[in-house]
């Protein structure tokens, strides 16, 4: 994955976020990061609205989106994006608490890239985010704007 | 990932397949892997449909799809899998030479759930794969059976 591509989190619990910003840095991924507490900030710079950050026409993202966030659900977050003609390139990574196999197949059939647990105990959670940073860094991006 | 989710490769190069599948396995992966040498041999496996959605029940799968393939190529393979009711829910992870950024941008236009450039030296490639490996120690990958995709179409 290139430096050039921004890596979007979507996270309400500030402790996770942490976690995950450390530990993507730790398996050298350096990239910029904007983070989101909840599913409607995720939306609102997504879809350009007026009044805060917005994406921009020309670069690449990739998200890491949880599911149980304040106001609007991570579920609603993938659906909107896979719903629109360009956000849909974009790759969405789920990082979440929940394992039920129904969640997994609805985010799968609506288009996620990946769903990964969060697992419970810290070490395992550490590890499975340094797994994820060396992933990352041999993944493609495209722009979501398409290719000039 | 679950121990029981089997690994679907098309690769129609025999020296690439061999070192993904070593890889794979040094990273820790003991599923099962299948191969396919060409995109037709991955659609046959796809529509057999009886046959095939017999094995989906038992089993879940992930594919790792190169593009440059005789017969039908990866592109085709994808776009085809991807407008499947019952197949869509697979991860696709295109593992390839092209690094086009066109080609890129539609295979997730497609709905691939991650592209990867092969690096062209040995090395590199050796550890691209175990890197992959790693990562797919820790996903999900869902069961497509006949009763889930009754509750997707549910909502």
């Amino acid at each position: 994955m290139r430096r050039d591509v921004v890596i979007l989190v979507a996270e309400d619990d500030d402790g996770h976020f942490s976690l995950i910003q450390k530990n993507l840095q730790r398996s050298g991924i350096w990239n910029d990061m904007i983070r989101f507490v909840d599913g409607q900030e995720t939306l609102d710079f997504l879809f350009m609205k007026d009044g805060g950050p917005k994406r921009e026409h020309s670069h690449k993202y990739l998200l890491l989106l949880d599911i149980r966030m304040p106001k609007i659900d991570g579920i609603e977050v993938l659906e909107r994006i896979k719903q629109d003609h360009e956000l849909k390139k974009m790759p969405v990574i789920i990082l979440t608490t929940t394992d039920d196999p129904r969640e997994i197949e609805r985010c799968h059939s609506l288009g996620c890239s990946v769903y990964i647990v969060k697992p419970v105990e810290y070490e395992g959670f550490i590890d499975a985010i340094r797994k994820v940073g060396l992933f990352l860094s041999v993944v493609e991006v495209p722009r979501i704007d398409g290719v000039a | 990932m679950q121990r029981d989710v089997e690994i679907l490769i098309a690769e129609d190069d025999d020296g690439h397949f061999s070192l993904v599948e070593k890889n794979l396995q040094r990273a820790g992966i003991c599923n099962k892997i299948t191969r396919f040498a060409d995109g037709q041999e991955t659609l046959d496996f796809f529509s057999s449909s009886r046959s095939a959605r017999k094995r989906a029940r038992e089993a879940a799968y992930l594919l790792m799809l190169d593009i440059r393939m005789p017969r039908v190529d990866g592109v085709d393979v994808l776009k085809k899998l991807k407008e499947d009711p019952f197949w869509k829910k697979m991860p696709v992870i295109m593992l390839t030479t092209t690094d086009d950024p066109r080609e890129i941008e539609r295979c997730h236009e497609l709905g691939c759930s991650v592209y990867i450039v092969k690096p062209v030296e040995y090395e590199a490639f050796v550890e691209a794969v175990r890197k992959v490996g790693l990562f797919l120690s820790v996903v999900e990958v869902p069961q497509l059976d006949e009763t889930a995709k009754t509750a997707g179409k549910s909502r």
